[in-house]
């Protein structure tokens, strides 16, 4: 079997207004494999969901995805403050977003759950100071 | 309903972008929320925001959005403009409250129900 296509990303804690290109980017090398579109909007939504939250909750992070004929692998690893109740963030509409990130349109609470429901697997592995790995797979 | 039958329901302008205006609309999102529209909006999706900044866009891109409607008079940057024609995004402007647009456009596509 061929070995996986491995892309990587740093995401910045920059303008918010740059926050997506890795996704972006990840969508139209998909696009160009042959991914089928309803995978391709469930990856896309996501990684997009993940990547704002390493901005808005962890100062930036990196994005490492694994791509084989079978399926798409996701590591999203930042060095943030962690997720303390885990539970509580897994919940729709729980979010410890300020105002000014409400006001950029993020922060109602749809993140994780949204990355659970469109993805086949997603497992987050986190530690408060230290950082959050979350590792979501879609099936092809 | 095609992205113009809608444009001409809401009075509004189209902006710059795709010229796509023939493209059928075939469901609906009103969010101002971007995590909401990623949560809740179908395929083939018109979506209609008061929120006006790039990540409008680039939600839109992530969920194959086909056109944009923006709410109450809102003007998108060029920059915004630039990346939705790239995108193939459709993006058009009413005066029209949030509300009044989503009533109206709901009482076009569900005649007769
Ligand atoms: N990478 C992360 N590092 C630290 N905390 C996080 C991270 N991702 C999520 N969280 C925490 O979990 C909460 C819930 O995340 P979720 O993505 O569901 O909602 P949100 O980002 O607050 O709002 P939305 O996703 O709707 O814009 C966040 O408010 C934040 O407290
Ligand atoms: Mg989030």
């Amino acid at each position: 079997m061929s070995e996986p296509i491995v892309l990587k990303y740093k995401v910045t804690d920059g303008e918010f207004q740059h926050v997506g290109e890795a996704s972006s980017s990840v969508k139209k090398e998909l696009r160009a494999l042959g991914v089928s579109p309803d995978a391709l909007r469930r990856i896309s939504v996501a990684m997009y969901e993940g990547e704002v939250n390493m901005v808005i909750h962890a100062n930036g992070g990196t994005i490492t995805v694994e791509i084989t004929p079978q399926q798409v692998k996701m590591i999203l690893d930042d060095v943030g403050p962690g997720i303390p109740d885990l539970e509580k963030a897994m919940q729709a509409g729980w979010s410890t977003a300020p105002d000014e990130i409400r006001n950029l349109g993020f922060g109602a609470g749809m993140g994780l759950p949204n990355m659970k429901a469109n993805t086949d697997t997603m497992e987050i592995d986190t530690r408060v100071g230290e950082g959050t790995r979350i590792t979501m797979t879609v099936n092809l | 309903m095609t992205q113009r039958d809608v444009a001409k329901l809401l009075n509004a302008r189209f902006l710059e972008a795709s010229e796509d205006y023939d493209r059928e609309a075939v469901n609906f999102c009103g969010a101002d929320m971007m995590s909401e529209a990623l949560a809740f909006s179908h395929e083939n999706t018109t979506l209609l925001t008061g929120l006006c900044n790039q990540q409008v866009i680039r939600t839109a891109e992530m969920l194959d959005v086909h056109a944009i409607i923006f709410v109450r008079g809102k003007q998108p940057t060029p920059e915004m403009l630039e990346m939705a024609k790239e995108k193939d995004i459709v993006v058009m402007s009413t005066c029209e409250t949030m509300y009044n647009a989503c009533g109206k456009i709901y009482h076009a596509t569900h005649k007769g129900e």
